[in-house]
């Protein structure tokens, strides 16, 4: 059976990722994480949502940012939470990795936070698990990272305002990249003017014309008059493959330098969903520079993950 | 600040009340007792919010008006099967040794009280915090009274009572505020 992730309310029972969520339900998870910011400060504050709740965040590929900021979120709601290292060799697709979650389970684990290098780990965890457990995807292979695409619309939103006046351009490896897919499915729904895609032919998506997007093959081009210049990260084994020549020519063609950026509108902020490789995709001078929001995204993760997690355990009876 | 000698209602005499003249029995309260400092204003989402904006220009006061979203404390968030939508809460100014008077329609059980409580002491620790409502319903069921009130009424407990001072999604003009006494809502 397939599991959904949203109920016959309308209420989030999972997060698998963001395609097939209404414009509503997305604002809803905005104006939520919204609602954890210290307007006085901008801080987060501590809410007691998830008290007596259990996450384990389960993290079968490396991650630094995305496993922080989850623990973190779980942490502010007073959730407990357990962090398991999951050796990549250790569990396999199928029975085992069944297995280590029914066990899991066991344990009275409310909500699993999975990170897997497969396509749709996620969906498969809520299809055969017990449905008593939320599942939240932190990103499976190169399919889906919808709390990454949260927190982009949310760090627009909040330096950019209203989505329908905006020009969007995602820069870089689009084909392998999930955070892309994950951008991308937002950004339409929540109904940006012109969302544009860029980079080398061999890394942008295949069904690029299904996406609902503008397809440019030249930086300059993509990155004129934009509003929002989104910058990805290459994937170091890309570069030993074929697929990138070398960082010093991907640099020239495709890296965000201070002169590009000029292109853009005036007002034009930059971001980059970490972690960077500076003069590779982005130049120094523009990553730390005045209209870089790198490090507020960072933020924004903390509270637009609290906001998931608050959304999908309060419409849960205990 | 005393309610012994309130006005009280049931819930026929309480809709035939005209609700501009319980809004201007608070606002004296409130303003002989905060002769000398005018507090922090802060109401609780949504009926205690308008008011609050209404005693706020009524009283001219200069700060802006705080609002509070109380759902993240709601002692029943787990016994709904629907999440909240949760609007920010805003405090224009830091509350920190500030005295506080918090504002809300109606004080019944005493539990929405108790999660404002909560949220507001999540931003800071105020000097004092004060409650101020337009009607006490009876039935508490925490240790919790209000140090403002303009009456007391009664009325079946199945049914509550809701302010209606918006009209698509504008404040209308105090002189046009009313009472909707509903059946509750059952959360299945």
């Amino acid at each position: 059976m397939t599991a959904t992730q949203v109920n016959e309310h309308g209420q989030l029972t999972h997060l698998l990722q963001l395609e097939g969520l209404s414009k509503a339900q997305i604002l809803q998870i905005l104006d939520t994480a919204a609602s954890f910011f210290n307007p006085q400060d901008g801080s987060i504050v501590k809410k007691p949502v998830l008290r007596g709740r259990t996450v384990a965040n389960l993290f079968f590929e490396p991650s630094t940012r995305t496993r922080s900021t989850f623990e973190l979120a779980a942490k502010k709601l007073d959730a407990d939470v357990l962090n398991l290292d999951i050796g990549t060799s250790a569990t396999t697709k199928g029975e085992s990795l069944l297995d280590t979650l029914q066990t899991l389970q066991a344990m009275h684990i409310d909500m699993f936070v999975i990170r897997h290098k497969e396509n749709g780990i996620p969906q498969y965890c809520a299809d055969h698990l017990d449905p008593r457990t939320a599942i939240l995807n932190a990103g499976d292979g190169n399919r889906a990272h919808p709390t990454q695409g949260l927190l982009d619309a949310y760090s627009i939103r909040k330096h950019k305002g209203d989505f329908e006046n905006l020009t969007v351009t995602i820069v870089g490896d689009i084909r392998f990249s999930r955070v892309a897919r994950s951008q991308i499915a937002a950004l339409n729904t929540l109904g940006v003017k012109e969302l544009r895609i860029a980079g080398p032919d061999n890394l942008l998506p295949e069904n690029a014309d299904d996406l609902d997007v503008q397809v440019h093959r030249n930086l300059d081009d993509a990155v004129r008059d934009a509003d929002v210049v989104i910058m990805l990260r290459v994937q170091k084994e890309r570069m030993d493959s074929d697929l990138i020549p070398t960082t010093d020519a991907y640099f020239a063609e495709w890296g965000l330098t201070q002169e590009r950026l000029k292109l853009a509108k005036p007002d034009a902020i930059v971001m980059h969903p970490g972690p960077m490789n500076r003069g590779i995709e982005i130049a120094s001078e523009v990553a730390d520079g005045p209209q870089s929001i790198i490090l507020d995204q960072v933020t924004n993760g903390i509270a637009v993950r609290m906001a998931v997690m608050s959304l999908i355990m309060s419409g849960r009876k205990s | 600040m005393s309610n012994t000698s309130l006005p009280q209602y049931n819930a026929e005499q309480l809709l035939a009340q005209p609700l501009v003249g319980l809004c201007e029995q608070l606002k004296q309260q409130i303003s002989s007792y905060y002769a000398d400092e005018p507090p922090v204003l802060v109401g609780i989402h949504r009926g205690g919010f308008y008011l609050a904006e209404w005693l706020h220009s009524s009283l001219e006061l200069n700060e802006p008006v705080g609002g509070l979203d109380i759902s993240w404390h709601r002692d029943d968030l787990r016994a709904s099967s629907v999440s909240p939508h949760v609007k920010p809460t805003r405090l224009p100014v830091d509350i920190d040794g500030r005295e506080v008077l918090l504002i809300d329609d109606v004080l019944y059980t005493g539990r929405t009280i108790r999660a404002a409580l909560n949220e507001l002491f999540d931003y800071g620790r105020p000097a004092a915090v004060r409650l101020a409502v337009l009607a006490q319903r009876t039935g508490r069921e925490l240790p919790i009274a209000a140090d403002f009130a303009a009456c007391e009424f009664e009325l079946p407990s199945q049914q509550e009572l809701k302010l209606l001072a918006t009209a698509k999604q504008q404040l209308l003009p105090v002189e046009n505020w009313q009472w909707e006494c509903v059946d509750k809502e059952e959360d299945e």
